[in-house]
């Protein structure tokens, strides 16, 4: 019998490492564009840190899916008061930090508190204004009680600016990120790679690949023989240009052509002269062509949007034909708000493709119409410090690239400078309403006001353009959050 | 050769201070509020006040100038706004990458442009002068990072011979690291050689016309005595005011060549601290590259005093 028993367990080590000679490759080399500034995804609003911690190193008590569903996370589940005031979060056990001391209700409590104190520099501080107190009902309950009901609550705790962090590693996440995810963090070269390995000890499900490096590619000429060459496995956000198509062709490679969370925009400064007149702006909307902006646009893929809302959600309304393309329309309108004859206007374009090739096109369009702009390009500094902090601008064109952000429509001295008390007060309501399908009437009515009031000229959903090695499964399509999950990624046997 | 050294040296001192002044004003007047770059466009004002307040950015001028100065004296240059982490030590990793890419561009390229320039300056006017000088032409011409592209495609996307890019980091073992900046140093050192090549033919005919060059093959010195003995030596001085100037260019002019090759080296890292507005960055890179552009100018100067005597007698 023992021998049976040995010649069996002989068999199945032959077996085994005779699988695992054929076993399917564990390792990944992402490219990105953008290199992070550090790795506290609760520090700072750069996308290029969420694209690489969410999810693989950091977790928070919920998370967004791959098709932007609120799933949970770091909680198991949880319970909603009636009244919509109170979260009680069930925690998963026998959760460990990276560094192996244990995650529980109090690391819950630290964290939200620490996101938002006053001395807080967190990028997105107005997650956690509707907090009112975080208490610790025991090591693996944690009871949120917020001042008013908020019905995007759960949602907003799962961005990567509300993720989960230890007291003791907390200042020092910039530089050696100590998360709870299924990869720790292995090593940064700065300006080359930050490299990620398995969590050995993951409390989850454990992630399909041994090595994860995020290879830093700046440059669009770069990323195609990094490509080529295999030294680069996956670009999730390809500056590909005009080599796209040769890509397409090529069977070693899986091109996905997804949606982002970036409206794409014609930001019009609503306070200034003539654009504070509706007509003005009724007239702007009628003049674009978003087919032809979108053919433009340095990638020539993009949903048009006739709104501030991502195509892919739910509440989703098409409305691109509120004023539909019509130059004559266009340009009757710009008489009767008394500029037969049009006007100059200028027009501040960031580096981005999207923003300087698709200008060009909108310029030619307004153009048509009487309207002449003078391009000015500007950097990302000046453009913050001209257009977003100063209102400094006629028109301008930039990508919205935070989910689910309708809500910038209500503020106060927002850069475009919109004030409809109308809005704010649907924007009032939606907050308070927990109801989800009385949440997606809210949406619609809020996304037909402002196409009315032709805020802004709504031009296309910015794409993800995904390129990737046809053999490598499991990578998000869309991008309903700034993230590249790799926890499901594994290599085809 | 003291007086001379140390006047040298008080030169490159006083240009470090002034250097310092204009590049700090220069970068106060940029607009750009780092603060705002690092929080975006939800942030709200107080997190952007405690986040300027944080990085000192609500100091005086004037005395962020004199801390800096200061600073920089006793090798500390600050911390940097984006990464946070010691000015210093950025540049070191940096240093690490652009340094031996810069010797290695040009070492080969003084090999190759020597070589090529004293061999089409012995046979001056025969075929195979005007086939060199002609390919030389045609390297002076092209863009380095088009040759660059050449390059990837053939060796890196077609033959697989060396990684399109990229740097592993010498903790990766020595040759990697090597084989990963060789395409980019070839890339660097070609067009560099075809200029020095030129450089280097002309200032050898000029010296091929002097009278004692014709004096030495007259007493029957062996042409290739006279050639690499009398003529070299005194052609070398424009070839070394040339070569200090490429290697500066080297050292900091590389940016395009880095973004090809998505090399880690300094030109990335002051182009992006640029686009960052980390200004703390940008000027401690500006400066070190002040410095040693000073620092090369003096070895240059010395090179001077050592290939002619007279240089160091001088004033």
């Amino acid at each position: 019998m023992k021998t049976i028993k040995s010649i069996i367990g002989g068999a199945a080590l032959l077996l085994a490492t005779g699988t695992a000679v054929f076993a399917a490759r564990t390792d990944l080399v992402v490219g990105v564009v953008l290199e992070p500034p550090h790795l506290d995804p609760t520090a700072s609003a750069a996308a290029a840190i969420d694209e690489i911690v969410y999810a693989n190193v950091f977790q928070g008590l919920t998370r967004v899916g791959r098709n932007g569903e609120v799933v949970p996370s770091l909680a198991e589940s949880w319970d909603v008061s009636d009244d919509g005031k109170v979260y009680t979060f069930k925690l998963h056990k026998g959760v460990t930090f990276h560094d192996g001391s244990a995650f529980d209700a109090e690391d819950v409590k630290f964290s939200l508190d620490r996101a938002r104190a006053e001395d807080s520099t967190n990028a997105q501080k107005q997650l956690f204004t509707a907090i009112d107190t975080v208490e610790v009902v025991d090591p693996a309950t944690v009871k949120v009680t917020l001042k008013a009901p908020q019905g995007s609550f759960l949602y907003n705790m799962g961005w990567g600016d509300a993720v989960m962090v230890a007291p003791e590693t907390a200042d020092a996440n910039k530089e050696n990120p100590i998360g709870t995810g299924p990869f720790k963090f292995d090593s940064w070269a700065k300006g080359s790679a930050v490299k990620l390995t398995k969590n050995p000890d993951y409390w989850g499900n454990a992630a399909g690949l041994d090595k994860a490096e995020f290879r830093i590619i700046p440059d669009a000429a770069a990323a195609i023989p990094a490509l080529l060459s295999g030294d680069v496995q996956a670009f999730p956000q390809m500056p590909a240009g005009d080599a796209l198509a040769q890509i397409e062709s090529d069977p070693r490679f899986t091109v996905k052509i997804g949606a982002t969370e970036g409206e794409t925009l014609l930001s019009i400064n609503n306070g200034k002269e003539p654009f504070n007149d509706i007509k003005v702006r009724q007239a702007i909307a009628h003049a674009l062509n978003r087919d032809e902006i979108v053919a433009g646009n340095g990638s020539g893929y993009g949903t048009p949007i006739g709104t501030h809302f991502s195509p892919a959600n739910e509440a989703y309304v098409d409305l691109t034909g509120t004023y539909p393309y019509d130059p004559a329309k266009a340009k009757a309108l710009l008489s009767e708000a008394g500029y037969p004859d049009g006007f100059t206007a200028t027009l501040k374009l960031p580096p981005p493709p999207y923003a300087r090739q698709g200008g060009e096109v909108v310029a030619s369009q307004l153009r048509q119409v009487g309207i002449n702009l003078e391009i000015i390009p500007v950097e990302w500094a000046q453009w913050l410090e001209q257009v977003f902090k100063n209102k400094d601008f006629d028109l301008t064109i930039i990508s919205h690239t935070e989910p689910n952000d309708i809500n910038i429509y209500a503020r106060d001295d927002y850069y475009f400078d919109y004030n409809n008390p109308a809005f704010k007060e649907v924007m009032n309501t939606l907050e308070a309403t927990a109801d989800p399908a009385k949440r997606i009437e809210l949406y619609k009515t809020a996304q037909k006001i402002i196409a009315e009031d032709a805020v802004n000229g709504f031009l296309f959903q910015l794409p993800k353009i995904g390129v990737w090695d046809a053999q490598l499964q499991g990578l998000w399509e869309n991008s309903p959050i700034q993230a590249n999950d790799l926890t499901e990624v594994r290599w085809a046997d | 050769m003291t007086a001379y050294l140390a006047k040298r040296l008080a030169i490159g001192l006083v240009t470090l201070i002034v250097a310092s002044a204009v590049v700090f004003c220069v970068l106060e007047i940029v607009p750009g509020d780092p603060a705002l770059l690092m929080l975006g466009m939800n942030a709200e004002p107080e997190a952007l006040a405690t986040l300027r307040e944080q990085m000192g950015l609500n100091q005086p001028i004037l005395l962020r100038y004199l801390d800096w100065v200061s600073g920089m004296a006793v090798g500390d240059f600050g911390r940097s706004y984006t990464y946070s982490s010691p000015v210093i030590d950025l540049i070191g990793e940096r240093v690490l990458v652009s340094l031996p890419l810069a010797i290695m561009a040009l070492v080969l390229s003084t090999v190759i442009a020597l070589s090529v320039g004293i061999f089409a300056a012995a046979r001056r006017g025969r075929p195979a002068d005007t086939m060199v000088m002609g390919v030389a032409q045609v390297g002076v011409a092209i863009p380095n990072f088009w040759f660059a592209l050449l390059l990837i495609y053939l060796f890196a996307v077609w033959l697989r011979l060396v990684p399109a890019g990229g740097f592993p980091g010498w903790g990766a073992g020595v040759w990697p690291a090597i084989k990963a900046l060789i395409m980019p140093a070839v890339a660097l050192a070609l067009p560099q050689a075809a200029i020095l090549a030129r450089v280097t033919r002309s200032a050898m005919l000029e010296v091929l016309g002097e009278d004692y060059i014709r004096t030495a093959r007259a007493k029957g010195m062996p042409r290739r005595i006279v050639l690499w003995h009398h003529a070299l030596r005194n052609a070398l001085i424009p070839v070394l005011t040339i070569l200090g100037l490429q290697f500066s260019f080297l050292l900091a002019g590389t940016i395009i060549i880095e973004n090809v090759f998505y090399l880690p080296g300094l030109g990335r890292l002051v182009f992006q601290a640029i686009t960052q507005r980390d200004l703390i960055v940008v000027e401690g890179v500006v400066m070190l590259l002040v410095a040693s552009i000073v620092l090369v100018n003096i070895l240059v100067d010395i090179g001077y005093a050592i290939v002619d005597p007279r240089l160091r007698t001088r004033r």
